[in-house]
């Protein structure tokens, strides 16, 4: 795609302002790093606040009858079961049981359920669930929103300053609220591991939004270099590396998305494979490692310890935060605990790599205020 | 010091090139994590991998620009890879290699061709 065809967010001329790195990403011209570089923002995230544009990815309404049970045709969670305030994560399943994309949905009001979908799946996912669910929800897409994250531990203090209302949220908790003189819906989650917020809000109002946040000495812009090595250390799947049409929410160690009530109901998409899976008849698992020597990047192979090929790296990179590479992978069931002694292949020669326990770098949700 | 396209440079003591990034490259790579030397004793082509450099992003081939054999690697940068963002033309140096062609050295671009070349870029 030539530069001229990709789509700009509504803060497309703050970011060149602020001398971001554009790159072409989901469609649209997305910057991959500012001015310090994505070590820098990488760290002043883990440390202070960053703030994300991701106004890319795909913000919709499903209203209608009963969109909270029509959504269940179409996920394993429990949307029924989801009370207003509340924010779940999920993953749209195809009728293998394989993962069209993961996705946020929530009620911030009592205006039917407002999802968040990556902004690479948007297109398909809402062809997706309109085919699915014809006749029980309306898909309303929000295009005229922006979509923004402000990230880290400082996060909340910064917040509370302009939003009152949502220093009350707690994690995975969602609000329609008046912020920052608009309509916003924000939530008190996101893509890093830290206490955060992600805060939607009308398009012709974000660049102001955005700059009332970076006038704010604690908070800098964060471009998705950063956002991908942060999510990384936090051992959160990224959608068409970690997770793709093939990829269960088992394999992918999502099980926590496919809820107790739905597991014995099987009533969802590719049930009869996540049930046999759940039994134990799963034949790769996501796993984090720890790499010895250069960063093991997506695509490089894993091996056993006696040389044969047993899996493939799904994301790789060197972890800032830990100072040495990190990684996740398909591997079988045998080789998933952690302490596995493994290897990774880097240009042809095995590195040694060690299965480790997810996150590699501790969520810092806040669950209670 | 002389310069590819690739931007490497190169400076020649006798027959002994060192081998390094310049600071432009460097720039564009940010923060460099991980650098991968080539073994002494490696036999290296003009236009052919030498070094990998590695950002938090991603890898990056470093391309030498002279044939000839590796006497030394810089073994500094395993400890300390932001060497090469401090200091690319100087302490970040990949390697030494022996070549045998002193007159490839002199058909590289000299600092005011390269200038002029990062101005077209």
């Amino acid at each position: 795609m030539s530069d001229e065809t990709l789509k700009h967010t509504p803060l497309y001329a703050a970011h060149l302002e602020a001398g971001a790195r554009m790159v072409p990403f989901a469609g649209y011209a997305m910057p991959v790093q500012y001015k310090d570089g994505v070590l820098k923002e990488h760290l002043w995230t883990r440390e202070h606040a960053g703030l994300f544009d991701v106004s890319h990815m795909g913000q919709a309404r499903l209203r209608g009858v009963s969109p909270l049970s029509a959504f269940e045709e179409v996920t394993p969670g429990d949307f029924i079961g989801l009370k207003p305030g509340k924010q779940r994560y999920s993953v749209l399943l195809n009728k293998k049981g394989g993962i069209i994309d993961d996705l946020m949905a929530g009620r911030p009001d009592d205006d039917g359920l407002f999802v968040v979908v990556n902004g690479a799946c948007k297109e398909n996912d809402f062809k997706v669930i309109d085919a699915e669910l014809a006749g029980q929800v309306r898909i309303d897409r929000l295009e005229d929103r922006a979509l923004m994250a402000l990230q880290g531990p400082k996060a909340a203090q910064v917040l509370a300053n302009h939003a009152p209302d949502a220093a009350k949220l707690a994690f995975m908790e969602t609000a329609a609220l008046q912020a920052f003189g608009v309509d916003a819906i924000i939530s008190r989650s996101g893509y890093t591991g830290e206490d955060g917020y992600e805060i939607s809000v009308p398009g012709e109002a974000a660049l102001r939004i955005w700059n009332t946040l970076l006038a704010d000495e604690r908070v800098r812009p964060i471009g998705l270099g950063a956002r991908d090595s942060l999510r990384l250390e936090a051992g959160l799947p990224l959608y068409g590396h970690d997770l793709d049409e093939t990829v269960s929410p088992i394999e992918a160690g999502l099980g926590f998305a496919v809820s107790k009530k739905r597991r014995d109901a099987r009533d969802f998409p590719g049930a009869s494979r996540i049930a046999a899976e759940l039994g134990g008849e799963v034949t790769r698992k996501t796993v984090g490692l720890k790499v010895e020597g250069a960063p093991a990047r997506e695509g490089a192979e894993i091996a056993d310890a006696e040389g044969h090929v047993v899996g493939v790296i799904t994301s790789g990179g060197f972890s800032p935060t830990l100072g040495y590479p990190i990684a996740l992978g398909f591997v079988p069931p045998a080789l998933a605990a952690a302490g596995t002694e493994l290897k990774v292949i880097v240009r042809g020669r095995a590195q040694s790599a060690q299965v480790v326990a997810t996150p590699f770098v501790p969520h810092r949700y806040v669950r209670k205020v | 010091m002389r310069f590819t396209k690739d931007h490497e440079w190169v400076s020649l003591d006798g027959d002994v090139a060192t081998i390094g990034i310049t600071a432009y490259a460097a720039e564009q790579l940010g923060d460099v994590v991980f650098v991968e030397t080539p073994e002494v004793g490696k036999s290296v082509t003009a236009g052919e991998g030498l070094a990998v450099v590695e950002s938090v992003k991603a890898a990056s081939d470093v391309y030498a620009p002279l044939s000839g054999e590796v006497l030394e690697a810089n073994a500094a940068l395993a400890e300390a890879p932001e060497t090469v963002n401090q200091a690319p033309e100087a302490d970040g140096w990949f390697a030494k290699v022996k070549i045998a062609d002193a007159s490839a050295y002199e058909a590289l671009m000299d600092r005011a061709a390269y200038d002029a070349f990062l101005e077209t870029l």
